[in-house]
């Protein structure tokens, strides 16, 4: 590309993200309650990535955990006015949340990483070793 | 889990603005909770994935305006699969009323969350009259 801008690549990403919205990959095995922030997954070669915009959370009042192909995200989320304030405007949601995926492959557990920042959530996901498909060699 | 089940998601608003961006991507609206306090109003608002130097907040002619740009390179060679909402930058402005003064705004921002407070002008605070 002659220009590589960033706002393009934005851009990009903003068409690729329209595509598999309408995909029913997941959308039959997730369940939830609460006012759960909602999940972006991705795949990088064999991995994924969940990615859920998270905003105002506190690390340690996440709870994420997996079992072969079964990840749990719960949480609680809760604002703090002051007092003696008059709100003039409430758009932000609060509440415990909790949510399971049902992931297509299976997990290694143990290799799971977890990242904050920013008020993003990502969990990186490898593909467990022994269910990652072989090539077999024609003899 | 029973299919089709009402998820409590909060849907990210495509931002309408009377001036119109001419740079090609979308934006949204952060949820803003607005409340106040007996010296400052606060606006506090959901900008995730904003980091802090990627924050305009701006005053022009009694109107706040903030932009608040993600950082997309966390994106780099990652194919989405599953998607439930939209990314993109964030804007948003307000009119400020009378009793805010302008000079002396301040904004903070952790964990996604941008805190903007309008400190009101002195002589806009009550006063107490001391009876003689």
């Amino acid at each position: 590309m002659l220009y590589s801008d960033p706002f393009d690549t934005l851009l990009q990403l903003q068409r690729a993200l329209e595509s598999p919205r309408s995909s029913s990959w997941l959308s039959s095995s997730t369940s939830g309650d609460g006012a759960f922030p909602p999940l972006n997954v991705f795949s990088k070669n064999d991995d994924l990535v969940i990615v859920a915009e998270a905003p105002g959370l506190k690390k340690d009042e996440l709870d994420i955990q997996i079992k072969g192909r079964t990840i749990q995200i719960a949480g609680a989320k809760s604002l703090a006015y002051g007092d003696r304030v008059s709100l003039h405007r409430r758009e932000r949601t609060i509440g415990r949340f909790s949510r399971s995926l049902d992931l297509p492959v299976e997990i290694d557990a143990d290799k799971v990483k977890a990242e904050y920042r920013d008020g993003m959530l990502a969990i990186f996901l490898q593909r467990a070793e022994h269910d990652k498909p072989r090539s077999i060699k024609i003899a | 889990m029973a299919a089709g089940q009402e998820l409590e998601v909060q849907k990210k608003k495509e931002l309408a603005s009377q001036q119109e961006k001419t740079i090609p991507a979308r934006f949204y609206v952060p949820a803003t909770d607005i409340f106040e306090t007996s010296d400052a109003l606060k606006i506090v608002m959901e900008v995730p994935g904003v980091p802090k130097d990627a924050v305009d907040v701006k005053v022009e002619n009694d109107v706040l305006s903030i932009e608040a740009r993600i950082e997309t390179t966390n994106y780099n060679g990652l194919e989405p699969v599953y998607t439930e909402y939209p990314v993109g930058h964030f804007a948003r402005s307000f009119t400020l009323p009378d009793q805010v003064d302008q000079h002396n705004i301040t904004a903070h921002l952790e964990d996604g969350v941008l805190t903007l407070t309008l400190n009101k002008r002195p002589e806009t605070k009550p006063r107490r009259i001391a009876i003689q």
